[in-house]
């Protein structure tokens, strides 16, 4: 049950529990609770809305930073992904495998931004290595979504 | 000049869903409910798989029966999904679609004058092939009451010393009946017992949501006196692709690949390849649409409850079948003021037979944000004629 909600919530988190009940052969309360605990649990951490933001006005630049980094004895990656993840700037911080250690998304108004603060903010870290930014073109699909793909039902109207 | 058409050709009544299809494909806001095909695109790994092929250049005709790999996994998917064995080698026969399936069974079994049982409500190929195959179609009326499952009192009742074949179209299309295997079982030792053959339709196996599908020819007794139809236009969502299968003991297959041999060919060989990487890596795939479905089905059955529409619930397929006799309108009217005053496309009842009469064939295959509308639309409708 838990693993059906969540399939739908990570689609449509504004689904109606009422309406989600009728399509999982379940009752509204049943549903309301269930997703009530996994917001107590933090199963379900957060509700948010897919942005196309290029079709807005506000100027948006996107970067991906590979982050090389020295672990710290005792905390591994951890304090230093946390000394990352605090700019509120920064979107998503990631721990990877390969040739690099974090993976680091920052949101900025500017490349001027972004490049700041990769130069003073992020460079200047002691445990940091290296660092190598990626600027992010053009978003063609992002959480499953296709961007600005309108599906048109190309089937017959009426068959057999 | 003379009459360039056969006696028999003109004999055929066109499909009652065609007068429909002019009218509503006219309209530029229609809300279709009138579907018989799946809303989801093949998935991308077997498309992929079908491209691929042609790159290639997998360009050439494959054997009668089709690629050897394919009838191989074939064989193995039914004996895992539907519990029967076929030799792949002898005993299976991929075609153009179900549909032509039905068409050989009918050319390879039966001779003039040879009966061949109907049950309706049913999909509109059966009888007008049974007549091409020069066969005599003898319906059977199924009921509400039982929930449009054959019994075998009715079966009984239409048996004569002609009866050749029985076709069971189950899970059903446009009742959303399915049989159960109790229900499979009286129906087998009526077969047994009056020597008939079964050509057993089971296109939409993937389709149940009570239970899993039970196959005919895993009766005991059953193998030899069946044809088993399949495909993968429905469980994939793959029917454009025109690709099923047809499997029976290999004295039947023989021959029907014969007349396939001679009017065919073999079946497109892109969609074959497409067809291998579908039955290897699709399990997934069709549990997902299976689900989807599903949720389709509550949602409609809520609905309509909703709406006092009376439904039996169904359990197969991708279709609901309302009763709509409190309106005291034939299903062809109540189906035309429906397209007109609120844009939405079904398909009456008869259009499957005419103890269809007072049912609409509504399809689910949409996605819940256009059964939405449909249904608003639909409500307003009913309550307008009760009014």
């Amino acid at each position: 049950m838990r693993d059906q909600i969540l399939t739908f919530l990570e689609k449509n988190s504004k689904i109606d529990p009422r309406e989600l009940a009728i399509l999982l052969g379940s009752s509204e309360e049943v549903i309301s609770n269930e997703i009530k605990k996994m917001e107590e649990e933090q199963v379900i951490c957060g509700y948010h809305t897919l942005i196309d933001w290029e079709k807005t006005d506000s100027e948006k630049v996107t970067a991906l930073i590979e982050v090389r980094v020295t672990p710290q004895r005792g905390q591994g990656f951890d304090s230093i992904a946390e000394r990352i993840y605090n700019y509120p700037e920064v979107q998503s911080v990631y721990l990877i495998s390969g040739a690099y250690d974090l993976l680091v998304i920052l949101q900025g108004k500017t490349l001027r931004e972004v490049s700041s603060f990769v130069s003073d903010k992020l460079s200047t870290l002691d445990t940091v290595l290296s660092t190598a930014t990626h600027f992010i073109l053009k978003k063609y699909k992002d959480y499953g979504t296709i961007f600005g793909k309108k599906s048109k039902d190309e089937r017959m109207v009426v068959t057999p | 000049m003379r009459n360039p058409l056969s006696q028999k050709v003109q004999t055929i009544q066109p499909s009652g869903i065609r007068k429909f299809f002019d009218i509503a494909n006219e309209m530029d806001d229609v809300v279709s409910l009138g579907v018989g095909e799946p809303d989801f695109d093949t998935p991308w790994h077997i498309r992929d798989e079908g491209i691929y092929s042609l790159e290639k250049g997998r360009t050439f005709y494959t054997s009668n029966s089709g690629l050897k790999e394919l009838r191989t996994e074939i064989s193995r998917y039914l004996q895992r999904r539907c519990n029967v064995t076929y030799d792949p080698l002898h005993e299976i026969l991929v075609t153009v679609g179900g549909s032509e399936g039905i068409d050989l069974a009918l050319r390879a079994m039966l001779d003039p004058g040879d009966e061949v049982l109907i049950p309706q409500p049913c999909y509109v190929s059966y009888l007008p092939c049974v007549v091409l195959a020069d066969g005599v179609p003898v319906t059977i009326e199924l009921k509400e009451e039982n929930e449009f499952r054959l019994t075998k009192e009715e079966l009984l009742e239409k048996i004569t010393d002609k009866t050749k074949l029985l076709i069971l179209p189950f899970p059903n299309n446009p009742t959303g009946a399915v049989m159960r295997r109790e229900d499979l079982e009286a129906i087998a030792e009526v077969v047994i017992e009056h020597d008939l053959y079964v050509l057993s339709d089971e296109i939409y196996s993937e389709l149940t949501y009570q239970g899993d599908h039970v196959s005919i020819a895993s009766l005991p007794g059953m193998w030899e006196r069946t044809l088993t139809i399949n495909g993968f236009s429905k469980s994939y969502a793959m029917t454009g692709w025109r690709l099923g299968y047809i499997c029976a003991p290999r004295v039947l297959a023989e021959q029907m690949t014969k007349i396939h041999q001679f009017a065919i060919m073999c079946a497109p060989t892109t969609s074959q390849y497409a067809a291998v990487e579908a039955l290897r890596n699709g399990d997934e795939d069709v549990a997902r649409m299976r689900e989807a479905y599903n949720q389709r089905r509550r949602f409609l059955m809520h609905a309509f409850k909703e709406m006092g529409l009376p439904c039996f619930e169904p359990f197969g397929a991708f279709y609901v079948f309302p009763c709509i006799k409190e309106f005291g309108m034939s299903s062809d009217d109540f189906a035309m003021r429906l397209l007109e005053e609120e844009h939405v496309a079904v398909v009456p009842g008869t259009a499957f037979g005419e103890c269809g009469e007072g049912f609409l064939r509504i399809s689910y295959a949409y996605s819940i944000e256009d059964l939405k509308v449909a249904l608003e639309r639909l409500g307003r409708f009913i309550a307008r004629l009760r009014a």
